[in-house]
């Protein structure tokens, strides 16, 4: 068996491949590093296989918490281990939007997988799945109903703001000045998917483009990010367990490889 | 018998002299400038003027954790966050005039060239203002185009001479060619130490960690003109290159297994981590823009040479000068990979960091990653993006190594 870990900010994710390289579990948790979540995704992952721990070869740990993270064999950035779980999931990917809890990132992917260029949001939170969390409590929603809500809107009211702060302040004012809730949802995407085109501009897109990363569960996310940019853009399957994914099929190559 | 002195020592010692000296040379009565750290310190030097430099003083008070008191001053007398964070720790100090980190006394006049960022004006134009002193611009208009225009240079030369009538003013002196010829000719000694030891890290391994070029960076700045200045970095040239002729990498512990450019200004205010995290991956920055930020060559007495020479300083030249650079850079010392500084403070210099990272990409397939920092300011970097950023540089030079290899 071969284990992938994905410490994220606001999430922990694991995915085991077994010995021939199938997937045969993964799950998400939504506690990040610094919490019980690493332990919480092991023990679904472990028993979804049905399998015990010492059947690990090898154990690859990659997102924010990877560094402080002492059980691992190896840690990779999460910036390949993403490219590696796309492309072992979909073999044409080209290109990746990844948005986690606190990065954003677009990468460009070249064969087997291997990075061949990316680019990453600055150090704020613009354009971030933390944006999308703010959003969500001003607008008195569960992120995981934002799409929905976005889904109803008529009329898009545009957010101009950049920074998550000001964003914040200029979604109160607008309801304040009567514009609908599901109005404002759906300008609250626009901004992120803007944002985040800016960066694809940057390092260029690839034919066959998937999102990962949280955010990608937010459907609407996934359709404002197209409209956007003007092109089929697709959520990868398993989006928020993708970089563990990746971090296991690390973990069977590095194996073999020893 | 005395054993010799190593150049790190020696630098240790002049740096705390160059200090020393300033505050002595302020009790004695002589005048002190503050001046840009590019700037033709030939003319104040040759009239015995002290020259202290506010960069070097605040990247100095950053590096000892200092600089947030000063950041403070200045952003509550109504200095915003977004200007640099070198005018911001010296407009800072000009009210406080105390740190445990180092002093410079108080100016008696400033002198300011803008070959090193076109709004430095703003910044030395206030403090003259505030403290009511003499101030001197030697103004380099921005080089558009690749080489400096006639009329440009003959607009220089004609300010050089005038800043030589305002020193002649001010000090109620005549002014002193010799001695400007001496200062001339040891800046050019300086700058031609300078660079031969800086340009050592050729050699692979190279024998200098490019984090010790910034440490030795400080006299460059401050000594140019001075003869201790060229025998240290002499000294300096010939230690490196003894270490080269050992095949001795830059560390005592690790190999060298990347040799990087780091662009823009180093986080003074963070350099331990900034640097631990690269030398854990066995990352060196074998050099940048700086080595040649200094180089500034011409002949004793062409005060038009002078007056080109000074107008060179990369951040006054067009963007297909500074990428032809970087990529002659990057070819001249095997360069595996880039890390371009994004500076809060550095606007001029973050300009170009897309274009320069897309040509070094188009025409050399280098790979390079931007991280957010600044250079005094120690609130603007996230160590654990840092660190996220340089380890996948380090995944994407691993590969190319990997493939060019053939593994």
């Amino acid at each position: 068996m071969y284990l992938g870990i994905d410490i994220g900010s606001s999430s922990s994710k694991a995915a085991i491949l077994d010995d021939k390289g199938a997937l045969i579990a993964h799950a998400a948790v939504n506690e990040g590093t610094g919490t019980k979540g690493v332990e919480r995704a092991l023990e679904l992952v472990f028993d979804e296989a049905g399998v015990e721990v010492d059947t690990v070869k090898f154990t690859v740990v990659t997102g924010y918490g990877r560094i402080t993270y002492e059980h691992a064999d190896k840690q990779i950035t999460e910036i390949s281990c993403h490219a590696k779980g796309v492309s072992y999931l979909c073999e044409s990917a080209g290109s990746i939007i990844d948005i986690g809890g606190q990065d954003a990132k677009v990468i460009k992917i070249g064969a087997n997988g291997i990075v061949e260029n990316f680019v990453m949001n600055e150090k704020c939170a613009a354009g971030t799945g933390r944006f999308l969390e703010v959003m969500a409590r001003v607008l008195g929603c569960d992120l995981s109903d934002l799409s929905h809500l976005a889904g109803q809107s008529t009329k898009e009211v545009p957010i101009s703001s950049v920074c998550t702060v000001f964003a914040e302040s200029e979604v109160i004012s607008r309801l304040a000045s009567g514009e609908k809730r599901s109005d404002v949802a759906k300008g609250a995407h626009r901004a992120i998917a803007k944002r985040v085109s800016g960066m694809c501009g940057r390092v260029g897109l690839k034919d066959c483009v998937f999102m990962t990363g949280g955010v990608a569960l937010n459907s609407n996310m996934v359709k404002t990010m197209g409209e956007t940019l003007g092109r089929e853009i697709k959520a990868a399957p398993y989006p928020q367990e993708v970089g563990a994914i990746g971090a296991a099929v690390f973990a069977k190559e590095l194996y073999e490889k020893a | 018998m005395t054993e010799k002195k190593t150049s790190k020592q020696m630098l240790n010692e002049l740096v705390a002299q160059h200090y020393a000296d300033a505050g002595k040379a302020k009790a004695e009565g002589k005048l002190v400038a503050w001046a840009t750290s590019i700037c033709p310190q030939e003319l104040l030097e040759a009239m015995d003027i002290y020259v202290v430099y506010p960069e070097n003083h605040a990247a100095a008070v950053a590096a000892r954790k200092q600089s947030m008191d000063f950041l403070e001053r200045s952003e509550s007398c109504g200095y915003s966050i977004d200007i640099c964070s070198y005018a911001r720790v010296n407009l800072g100090y000009k009210d406080i005039m105390e740190s445990d980190a180092c002093n410079i006394p108080a100016p008696d006049l400033v002198f300011c060239c803008n070959n090193i960022c076109t709004t430095v004006a703003k910044w030395y134009e206030n403090l003259a203002t505030e403290l009511d002193i003499p101030f001197i611009l030697f103004d380099t208009p921005f080089n558009h185009r690749y080489e400096a225009a006639d009329h440009t240079i003959a607009y220089m030369r004609g300010q050089l001479e005038h800043v030589i009538g305002q020193l002649e003013e001010i000090t109620g002196k005549e002014f002193d060619y010799d001695k400007l010829s001496e200062v001339m000719r040891i800046s050019n000694e300086t700058a031609y130490w300078w660079r031969k030891a800086c340009f050592t890290a050729r050699a692979n391994p190279s024998p200098l960690n490019g984090f010790d070029m910034f440490n030795y960076m400080a006299l460059v700045v401050c000594i140019r003109g001075k003869k201790e200045g060229r025998d240290l970095f002499r000294l300096w040239y010939e230690e490196l290159e003894e270490r080269a002729k050992k095949g001795l990498g830059p560390w005592k512990e690790g190999e060298e297994k990347y040799r990087i450019i780091w662009d823009g200004i180093a986080c003074w205010v963070h350099l331990s981590p900034t640097y631990k995290i690269l030398k854990k991956y066995g990352v060196n920055v074998v050099t940048s823009l700086y080595p040649d930020a200094w180089t500034i060559f011409y002949e004793t007495n062409d005060i038009e040479g002078m007056a080109r020479a000074y107008s060179y300083y990369h951040a006054n030249r067009c963007v297909d000068y500074v990428s032809d650079t970087m990529l002659g850079l990057a070819a001249d010392f095997n360069i595996d990979g880039v890390v371009f500084h994004s500076n809060r403070s550095c606007k001029l210099m973050d300009f170009t960091v897309y274009e320069q990272q897309r040509r070094l990409e188009e025409k050399a397939g280098i790979p390079s990653v931007v991280f957010d920092g600044d250079m005094c300011d120690p609130r603007v970097l996230s160590q654990a993006q840092y660190e996220t950023r340089i380890q996948a540089l380090v995944e994407m030079m691993e590969r190319r190594k990997a493939a060019k290899e053939g593994r």
